[in-house]
């Protein structure tokens, strides 16, 4: 019962979170639960009642979590359960916990995230990892796919699917999320949940509260025959089953143990049964109590000074031509976004104006693969405010359309010497054009021409006119980021004046 | 054949008003067709009524949409959907009119309408909000996406100066006939958008367009191989200054106009002359049409042309 429920949420939870990382037609809607619920973007965005309901469902159930809904560990369960298939005789057996890399491994991220590297945990969270793994490579595929459908129906004069442009947005993003894959993806494949019991620093910490849990897989040792078939099914690797064992900082609740038990010997239960054979591993691992008071005291410790003077110094690091990298609208500041994006792309997958990709060194080192404003295949639209709403962790903070159409992420700047009108002495204007707040018009030129003038204080920097500037190699408008956004100052409406006209001027 | 009898009586009340009005050019206008195009009129110009009854007005004058679409034909309508706007703020032409446009096609006999606009927002955007995909869906019309370069294929220009080649897209050059229907625009760069810039929403390379002399261009595009067999200038809600994007509603006004020609030229020389009685646009600064007559795809001369002038 136990895992039939466990496999029918966790399909069900991964199908839509997948899909909601995929749709590009709006069909699941712009705003979702689903990535709000996970526990490392509820640990970003302070959602204390996520958190809380995590932390109160693991002391009664244990990692449920990591079985139902988190998104990697499905997908591993995914990979696992095809391995089984491919090899009807694969076993599994008990392995002894590396607790100190588990150890070291939360606390390398944690201090790597207080001095400004939120690039660490991005890359081990495993909600952040699968929306990456979804975004940088199975969305590619899905859009192809699309296409394909797209170019077969067009064909026939139908345009149900309509073409999508497909790209490869951020080669090292593309290159993480593909190596997260062949990592976790090879280990699920030889053996089982590892990344989840060596690696994830969620599964390492919701392990530690597990061990307290109500509910527990528990051995009738009265039934027991000690023939260790569950240890072999265990992808958990954490069933000793010559002592009569779990480790419950490994187990995840997958529930297989049960019905693969031919004694019928194990139960989800909150009582124990049979004589007294202790269960939990009550070994106490002294060397992982040093280190984690010696790690959270090193913590505590430092300075937020001078964390936030390292976190400075990589903001400044200087971009190829911005000297600012453009940050999403919401997102506050670039520090703001250092300190709460985990990168997992949903907002990069779901921009509807193809204007967010992964950055690279634009934000420093503890930034890498954050996103960033770039308009090579698009801008910003003036009334979409999607990213604000889409993000979980609180990154990207939600905006109102009011408030987005005073969100100045960056300025304009235009380079007379590059303008078309001034070297061709030809019309254009396509940056006016496109310019929401009319912070670039036109302006009376030589000839009858007219040629582009800037006012930065009313510019919002959604870059529509750095997208359709025609001039090539260089453009000759462009917009540069602000570090801290600002608000706009507010174009002057003129007057609404209602013009009579009684003739046809012909 | 109620409609028809309606069509009828609409154009027979039309001859009968343009007989009392007698200005010296209706006058003309009674001496028979044009001899090239076969119409009664060069030129239709309505104001004062609703864009859905302006168009029925003028399209009776004209002779009827018969005249333009025949039976069995696919069709082409080509609005300006270019903007993330609602009708109120005319970025877009009026989706009321593109829907009774669509219906006259039906009711000429069309065996297909398509309509498509090569957006600068967001295509689906652009699509929903400016209203039009949903009116012309409801009247029957296939609405197809153009934001891909897929979906278009090149063509030579043979008669252009600068633009020689262009990819236009699909369903237009597959189309028997197609209608040009624009919203009448202030424009930063090319000072005016009417019926020639609209062709800047058949192309996929617009850039170009830019780099290269943009009147000259827009010029250009125009000499197409198969023009549209009807322009249609939606002037209802005009954008007067900040075009052809616009900042906010004051940028409007609702002047009620609509004009009709099977010369682009001459029909966008007739709006530009309209909006100069809105905002100062000399004819010269809208470069497009001088260079448009130059390349004889129409004429500014309007006074020699036969013009129908219409108020409701």
């Amino acid at each position: 019962m136990w895992r039939t429920l466990r496999i029918l949420v966790s399909v069900v939870f991964f199908a839509l979170i997948t899909f909601y990382f995929l749709d590009f037609a709006g069909i699941s809607g712009v705003r979702s639960f689903l990535p709000r619920v996970q526990f490392i973007p509820a640990l970003m965005a302070v959602s204390g009642g996520i958190l809380v309901f995590w932390i109160v469902l693991t002391f009664l159930l244990g990692r449920v979590y990591c079985s139902s809904v988190c998104p990697l560990g499905i997908f591993q369960d995914g990979i696992i359960w095809v391995s089984k298939r491919w090899n009807k005789k694969k076993k599994y057996g008990y392995r002894p916990a590396r607790n100190v890399v588990r150890w070291l491994v939360v606390g390398g991220i944690g201090i790597a995230f207080l001095f400004g590297f939120t690039f660490v945990l991005s890359l081990f969270d495993p909600y952040s990892a699968y929306g990456r793994m979804a975004t940088d490579i199975f969305r590619p595929l899905y859009l192809v796919g699309n296409n394909g459908l797209a170019w077969l129906f067009t064909k026939f004069g139908n345009y149900t699917f309509y073409y999508v442009h497909v790209t490869i947005l951020s080669t090292f993003a593309f290159l993480i999320a593909l190596l997260t894959l062949g990592g976790v993806g090879i280990l699920a494949w030889r053996s089982g949940r590892t990344y989840c019991n060596t690696i994830c620093p969620v599964g390492t910490v919701l392990g530690f509260l597990s061990k307290y849990s109500l509910f527990k897989l528990r051995i009738d040792t009265a039934k027991c025959n000690g023939c260790g078939l569950c240890a072999l099914k265990c992808k958990s690797s954490c069933i000793d089953s010559k002592k009569h064992r779990i480790d419950y900082s490994r187990c995840v609740d997958c529930f297989d143990c049960i019905g693969n038990c031919r004694q019928r010997a194990i139960a989800f239960s909150p009582l124990k049964k049979g004589k007294p054979v202790e269960n939990v591993v009550k070994v106490t691992d002294e060397s992982k109590r040093r280190f984690l008071v010696t790690a959270f005291a090193t913590a505590l410790v430092v300075p937020k000074a001078m964390a936030q003077e390292k976190v400075g110094a990589f903001v400044r690091h200087k971009a190829y031509k911005r000297e600012y990298p453009i940050s999403p609208p919401g997102a506050v500041s670039t520090e703001h976004l250092l300190k709460h994006c985990t990168a997992c792309h949903l907002c990069i997958a779901k921009c509807p104006s193809h204007v967010l990709k992964p950055a690279f060194m634009e934000y420093g080192l503890g930034g890498m693969m954050q996103p960033k404003m770039y308009f090579d295949d698009g801008f910003c639209n003036f009334d979409c405010t999607v990213c604000s709403e889409v993000c979980p962790n609180g990154a990207i903070l939600p905006l109102t359309k009011e408030k987005k159409h005073v969100t100045q992420v960056g300025r304009v700047v235009f380079l007379v010497e590059n303008c078309i009108v001034n070297t061709d002495e030809t019309s254009c204007g396509a940056c006016s054009e496109h310019c929401p707040t009319q912070a670039v018009t036109m302006v009376p030129y030589k000839n009858g021409l007219t040629i582009p003038q800037v006012n930065p204080e009313i510019c919002v920097g959604c870059g529509g006119c750095e997208y359709v500037c025609p001039v090539r190699p260089f453009r000759a408008i462009h917009i540069e980021g602000n570090p801290v956004q600002v608000e706009a100052r507010r174009f002057k409406e003129t007057e609404k004046k209602e013009v009579q006209i009684d003739d046809f001027g012909f | 054949m109620e409609r028809r009898e309606f069509l009828k009586a609409i154009a027979l009340a039309g001859v009968a008003a343009t007989i009392k009005i007698s200005n010296p050019l209706s006058v003309l206008a009674q001496s028979g067709q044009n001899l090239t195009t076969g119409l009664p009129y060069d030129l239709v110009a309505v104001m004062g009524g609703e864009p859905v009854e302006m168009f029925r007005r003028a399209m009776t004058e004209m002779g009827g949409m018969e005249k333009f679409v025949k039976a069995g034909q696919k069709v082409v309508v080509k609005p300006n959907i270019g903007w993330d706007k609602t009708p109120e703020l005319a970025g877009n032409t009026n989706p009321d009119l593109v829907a009774e446009i669509i219906r006259q096609c039906f009711a000429a006999g069309a065996k297909e309408v398509v309509v498509f606009d090569h957006t600068c927002d967001d295509w689906r955007k652009c699509y929903k909000n400016s209203g039009i995909e949903e009116a012309a869906e409801a009247a029957g019309a296939k609405v197809v996406p153009a934001h891909e370069e897929s979906y278009y294929r090149e063509i030579e220009l043979p008669r252009a100066k600068n633009l020689k080649k262009a990819k236009v897209h699909n369903a237009l050059l597959d189309s028997d006939v197609w209608i040009n229907v624009p919203i009448l625009k202030n424009h930063g760069g090319a000072k005016m958008t009417i019926s020639m810039k609209n062709h800047m929403g058949i192309v996929w390379d617009r850039g170009f367009f830019h780099k290269n002399d943009l009147q000259q261009c827009i010029a250009d595009i125009c000499t197409l191989e198969k023009p549209a067999v009807l322009n249609i200038v939606d002037a209802y809600r005009v954008m007067k200054t900040n075009g052809p994007r616009g900042k906010s509603a004051a940028d409007v006004v609702n002047p009620k106009g609509l004009f009709i020609s099977t010369d682009i030229v001459a029909v966008d020389t007739a709006a530009t002359k309209f909006f100069n009685q809105i905002e100062s646009m000399p004819l010269e600064v809208v470069g497009h049409l001088a260079k448009g007559e130059e390349l004889s795809i129409g004429t500014m001369d309007i006074d020699k042309l036969k013009v129908k002038r219409i108020r409701i």
